[in-house]
């Protein structure tokens, strides 16, 4: 059993824990996940670490509210125990001094880019940090995020903070102004239109975009195959070879076609658990 | 004495063990074989004909006395013949059900020249069910030793291993990356052919020798083979960790929705409970019509999921003959007195799907069989033009496995062959570093559970003699 040490919400649908997992913040890096499961009868979900603390042995997550399991999640409060807690699962992100490197992060994003962006920095690197949300109550981390990057760019779709735009908007005008030559890498993680509109805009440049992907997944170990995508001419599970992969090979409309694999079965959850919830919990 | 055994009339049939019908049964989960009775066990134990020469127990990798255990059960010393199998088997409740007697004790059966074999299988699941209901005796521990073994992977083979050595003294901690203990006795076998509940009561009786089992620890994750004997000071260390890396056949459309691997479909099934969605959380899809691709157990138990999740129609797709098929006798039996479809000399050579990337048919090729190749089977020749589209709308891969790549990848040292297999030493379990050990698929390759178990046992005796040398 994993304690739910602290609990904040960002909005009303996301949310974060710090979780007492000694043996992942031991020995986890930078763009690797977890995965977690509820109770005996919860489906396994993966989440990638958003932050960690070695000494207290905590593990920091962020969540968006999205189906029955995440909704459940996010209705626990800090003192409760999570049953299962696996990870560090995947390879990290291949850290290293390039010199020059912008780390993009949309909407809940944000969380998973944190310890990329801080990674990067700490190995010598100037790192341009943009994120971006759909609205500004779905802004978080500004904090955590200026202290991970040496400049951070916020936007809003909306306009409702800072400016207007989209994330690939702004990354335009930094690579516009910083010239695309000085820029040898690029991080973008947030949903997956937006990675994917990032990684055509840079496909352009010809700078290199390291997205991290998350597929549906069941035991993230390599065993199923659930998580399989194209990359490039070759087939790929997201769990053991990524999350973190070359943008500009994944192929974008398999991945969007095999993510939505489920959704009517997601509703079905979500109903079951409506029913079961107006009923008092009895079926 | 063999007066005795001469007069007395020897029933020439295994008494059956009743079976829910296949109508039925291929829409539910429950078990398919429902075990004998205390009156039919005995009467069963009495065909045995109590060879001196034992050559049962040539067949069985694990050599379970089998005539001493069988005896008792004639003699209603029920009590007394699970103590005499548990000598030399951790997972009778396992094993009397998914063993494959047929190859192994039941084969060398002298009954078995003229009529068929004494039922052994079925008596030792009926002994283990019978003590698994009545409570468990934990069998006697040796004092500590002081040393302590890591047990990698906690599907037979560990669990094996880890008995044995716990048995023998030693510390034992098994580290499992799943949520629960059982390996492929948990995700892969399904409910149907050996229930979880059993499973899981085997893995309490280990529990009760005092063996540790620390589930969600991914090793090679969280701590390397390394970390562990460095770090946490483990003396030695066993490799099982299976044959968990899914093959898929490499063809066009492989990746649509609704084509799976055998492990995911079954893994969805079994240790996620999705035949239970909603009320466990992981769901399932499948179609009206599957094809299931291979012909081994993991296809027929595959292709019998399919059934029980609702598919009208599950076919077999395996491009050998019915005599190459690799499942065992009985698997394939109850798969088409289920209904399961057989379409033999077949194979995909493409998985077409609609625009929204639904699989809606699978363009497959007939096949003859031509001469004997490597393997002593016929091999299977494509015939030109014979291209057809088999119209279904799931698939399961169920092709065969390789060894899962996250230990033999992260254990400096370690020698591996060109599949990825560990390499071991076959009678030691011995690997190319010191104090790690292997043993079960993920040195042999997929094979069976009681082949694993096997290794698993010998791979304790090597580390205990290891261990008290060291």
């Amino acid at each position: 059993m994993f304690k739910i040490l602290e609990k904040q919400v960002f909005s009303p649908v996301i949310k974060q824990f710090v979780i007492h997992a000694p043996r992942v913040a031991k020995s986890c890096k930078a763009g690797q996940f977890i995965i977690l499961g509820i109770n005996e009868e919860g489906e396994r979900i993966p989440l990638t670490i958003a932050d960690f603390d070695r000494e207290k042995g905590t593990i920091t997550i962020v969540f968006q509210e999205v189906g029955k399991s995440t909704i459940q999640l996010g209705a626990m409060e800090a003192g409760d125990y999570i049953k299962d807690f696996v990870g560090p699962l995947g390879e990290p992100t291949h850290i290293e001094n390039l010199g020059t490197v912008i780390c993009v992060a949309g909407g809940v994003g944000i969380a998973p880019v944190h310890p990329i962006a801080r990674a990067f920095k700490e190995a010598g690197n100037h790192v341009i940090g943009i994120m971006g949300t759909r609205t500004q109550d779905l802004m978080f981390w500004e904090d955590k995020m200026g202290a991970a990057c040496s400049e951070l760019l916020v936007t809003t779709d909306d306009g409702s903070y800072v400016r207007q735009g989209f994330v690939t908007d702004v990354l335009k005008d930094v690579i516009e102004s910083k010239g695309k030559e000085n820029i040898p890498l690029i991080i973008a993680i947030g949903p997956q239109p937006m990675m994917r509109a990032v990684c055509n805009m840079t496909k352009e440049y010809g700078i290199k975009t390291i997205v991290s992907l998350n597929a549906l997944m069941v035991d993230g170990t390599g065993m199923c195959g659930c998580c399989r995508i194209s990359v490039g001419d070759e087939t790929k599970f997201v769990c053991v070879d990524g999350p973190d992969f070359d943008g500009h090979q994944v192929n974008w409309s398999e991945l969007a076609m095999r993510q939505v694999y489920f959704k009517s079965e997601e509703q079905l959850a979500l109903e079951y658990k409506e029913c079961t919830c107006r009923n008092g919990g009895a079926e | 004495m063999a007066d005795e055994k001469a007069k007395k009339k020897i029933d020439p049939h295994k008494h059956e063990m009743p079976v829910q019908e296949a109508k039925v049964r291929a829409h539910n989960f429950e078990e398919v074989a429902l075990g004998y009775d205390e009156e039919t066990a005995v009467a069963e134990a009495q065909r045995c004909l109590q060879c001196k020469n034992e050559p049962c127990r040539q067949g069985c990798p694990v050599e379970v006395f089998i005539p001493d255990f069988i005896k008792l059960v004639a003699e209603r010393d029920f009590d007394g013949a699970i103590k005499k199998i548990k000598e030399k088997n951790a997972l009778p409740a396992v094993c009397g059900r998914v063993c494959p007697q047929e190859n192994q004790c039941e084969k060398y059966c002298t009954l078995a020249k003229k009529f068929e074999a004494v039922g052994i299988g079925r008596l030792e699941r009926f002994c283990a069910d019978r003590e698994l209901q009545k409570g468990v005796t934990v069998p006697e521990v040796a004092p500590p030793t002081g040393k302590k073994v890591a047990v990698v992977g906690s599907g037979p083979s560990g669990l094996t291993c880890a008995s044995d050595l716990a048995k023998l003294g030693h510390e034992v901690t098994i580290f499992e990356a799943l949520h629960v203990a059982g390996g492929v006795l948990m995700y892969g076998i399904p409910q149907f052919r050996l229930p979880k509940e059993v499973v899981q009561a085997e893995v309490e009786n280990l529990k009760k020798l005092g063996v540790k089992i620390e589930v969600n620890s991914v090793v090679g994750k969280f701590s390397t083979v390394d970390e562990l004997m460095e770090e946490e000071s483990f003396d030695a260390v066993y490799i099982g960790t299976g044959a968990g890396l899914p093959y898929f056949m490499g063809i066009p459309g492989e990746n649509a929705c609704g084509v799976y691997s055998a492990n995911e479909f079954l893994t969805r099934t079994n240790l996620m409970k999705a035949y239970l969605f909603p009320k466990y959380d992981t769901p399932i899809k499948v179609g009206k019509k599957v094809a299931v691709l291979g012909g081994g157990n993991v296809a027929m138990d595959g292709a019998r999921t399919a059934l029980r999740l609702g598919a009208e129609e599950s076919h077999i797709v395996y491009r050998r003959s019915r005599e190459e098929l690799p499942a065992r006798k009985e698997e394939a039996e109850h798969a088409e007195e289920e209904g399961v479809i057989f379409d033999l000399l077949t194979s995909p050579v493409e998985i077409i799907s609609n625009e929204e990337g639904w699989v809606t048919g699978m363009k497959c090729i007939k096949y003859e069989l031509g001469e004997p190749d490597a393997s002593g089977r016929r091999s299977p020749i494509p015939i030109e033009g014979s291209e057809f589209i088999m119209d279904i709308d799931t698939v399961v891969v169920a092709i065969g496995q390789g060894p899962n790549p996250l230990v033999p990848r992260t254990t400096k040292g370690l020698e591996l062959n060109k599949r990825g297999n560990i390499v071991a030493n076959l009678e030691t379990g011995a690997t190319s570093k010191t104090g790690v050990y292997a043993g079960g698929d993920v040195v042999t390759g997929a094979a069976t559970v009681i082949l694993a178990m096997g290794a698993g046992r010998t791979a304790a005796k090597s580390i205990h003699e290891y261990l008290s040398n060291k």
